[in-house]
């Protein structure tokens, strides 16, 4: 590829935490409140997040076109690597892999999860109010439960180690001490994002969100 | 399950086994070989004795195996190779240090010229490239240049030890033919001619040269380069230090314009 990827490459580590490591801890927290408020925390907290105003804009600007960017390019990126893992088998080099196979990983996930959560609600099949009964119809199947939970840890693996990366390709941590504390602080990150969301989706398959279910699901049919 | 070290009527041997080819676009295969043991061996006297006696481990005459070396004493990184998966200089390679059979096989990451010889053009074009070098050259006599302060000249000095042998290169696994990353040894290099009080008066030019095409945003933070460097040099460190000068240049790029 002709052109210099130099600002590209920048862009792409920049947006991976700002906008969207921010979104990825909002999304956390409002999934959060199914567990610890049940149907009526968790609609409370998607109303207060639609009430925002230029909503169409943010979720423009701050997710979807990011998103997109930061896929693309990233797939490209993974593209370049090579994987030699086999001959050096440190615990940075594993990240690195991991990093990449992880982003492919959360790439179909997120489009898959964007088709059958934003998308149906965009052509009409589900209302923001029935979000959680959805979610409880999808989580139900075993299968994409399975497949929520595996793009949920590769999600947050490539977001906390991603957060570690951007520190050292900003120049932020430079010295090899100031690196592994980051990578402790990652990984703990890692951690908690995962148990908020893990949370969530055990929460989504409990009776509170089943009930409203049979209704919501009457017109959307589910992979 | 591998076999142990040969060990015949005659004496010890040592067992090799080599990836080979003939010419640059020819397709490599192995050959093995059996070397007579003597004590304090290394990859390249062993090498010498194939050399020697070209005979390989099934008895028939073959064409000496080429390597490259030239000081023997791990400050050239001439000898660059794959040594038991590991690349390495072959001069500082201990055969009783190493498990049998011993693979050698040519930095691949490179054009292989033949059998373990590279060509390694690419580092010395990339020295060029980030210019570096102190330019000191002109028409009247400068005079003295500024003083280095002993705190800074001992970490610098380090950075200094860099022979371009390679094997950081070769254990990038951002450093192939779909990328154009330019590598972590010349990154390092920009970070010591910059740290340098002569050599900072054209440290934009290297900051620039860091920012183009396949520099520096090329590193996927993999991190093996620190872990093989062969002289011990902090690279990720170094390469860290660039991003954080890359970065400030490119806002004082932005913000003077
Ligand atoms: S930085 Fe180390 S591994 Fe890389 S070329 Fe220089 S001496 Fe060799
Ligand atoms: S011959 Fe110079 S490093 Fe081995």
């Amino acid at each position: 590829m002709k052109g210099n990827s130099y600002l590209p490459r920048k862009l792409h580590s920049l947006l991976g935490v700002i906008p969207l490591g921010l979104f990825i801890v909002e999304h956390a927290l409002t999934n959060y409140s199914a567990y610890e408020g049940g149907k009526e925390g968790f609609s409370k907290s998607i109303d207060s997040l639609n009430s925002m105003p230029l909503i169409f804009w943010l979720e423009l600007f701050v997710i979807w076109l990011p998103i997109l960017f930061h896929g693309v390019y990233g797939l490209y990126i993974a593209y370049q690597s090579n994987m030699n893992t086999g001959r050096f088998s440190y615990g940075r080099n594993w990240a690195f892999t991991w990093q990449r196979i992880t982003g492919v990983i959360t790439f179909i996930f997120v489009a898959w999860h964007f088709y059958e959560t934003r998308f149906q609600i965009t052509l009409g099949n589900v209302a923001h109010e029935d979000l959680g009964s959805h979610m409880n119809g999808i989580v139900s199947n075993p299968i994409a439960f399975t497949a929520y939970i595996i793009g949920v840890v590769a999600a947050m693996f490539h977001f906390a180690n991603g957060l570690w990366a951007f520190l050292v390709s900003w120049g932020i941590t430079i010295g090899p001490r100031a690196q592994k504390v980051s990578s402790r602080v990652c990984m703990v990150l890692f951690v908690i994002l995962t148990a908020l969301f893990l949370l969530s989706l055990f929460a989504f398959r409990s009776d509170e969100f089943a009930s409203a279910a049979a209704s919501a699901l009457s017109s959307v049919s589910i992979g | 399950m591998a076999e142990a070290t040969t060990a015949t009527a005659t004496g010890r041997k040592v067992k090799f086994i080599i990836t080979r080819r003939e010419r640059p676009d020819a397709s490599p295969f192995t050959e093995e070989f059996e070397v007579p043991y003597r004590p304090n061996m290394n990859v390249i006297s062993a090498l010498m004795e194939i050399q020697r006696n070209p005979v390989n481990a099934k008895g028939e005459k073959t064409v000496p195996v080429c390597w490259e070396s030239n000081c023997l004493e791990e400050v050239c990184g001439a000898c660059s190779m794959v040594i038991n998966g590991k690349p390495r200089q072959a001069c500082s390679a201990l055969i009783d240090k190493l498990e049998q059979p011993i693979r050698l096989e040519p930095m691949a990451t490179f054009p292989v010229v033949r059998d373990l010889v590279i060509n390694r053009e690419r580092m010395f074009n990339a020295l060029k490239k980030v210019k570096a070098w102190i330019p000191i050259d002109g028409t009247y006599d400068l005079g003295p240049g500024p003083r280095m302060a002993e705190s800074k000249r001992q970490w610098a000095y380090e950075l200094s030890k860099c022979m371009t042998c390679g094997v950081c290169l070769e254990a990038c696994p951002n450093v192939n033919d779909r990328n154009s990353f330019i590598g972590p040894a010349p990154i390092s290099q920009v970070r010591l001619f910059n740290a340098h009080p002569t050599g900072e008066m054209n440290a934009h030019e290297r900051l620039d040269a860091l920012m183009e095409e396949g520099g520096i945003e090329g590193c996927g933070n993999s991190q093996n380069c620190v872990r093989s460097c062969p002289k011990g040099i902090p690279l990720t460190t170094s390469i860290a230090a660039m991003n954080r000068d890359t970065t400030k240049h490119l806002f004082k790029r932005w913000l003077n314009a």
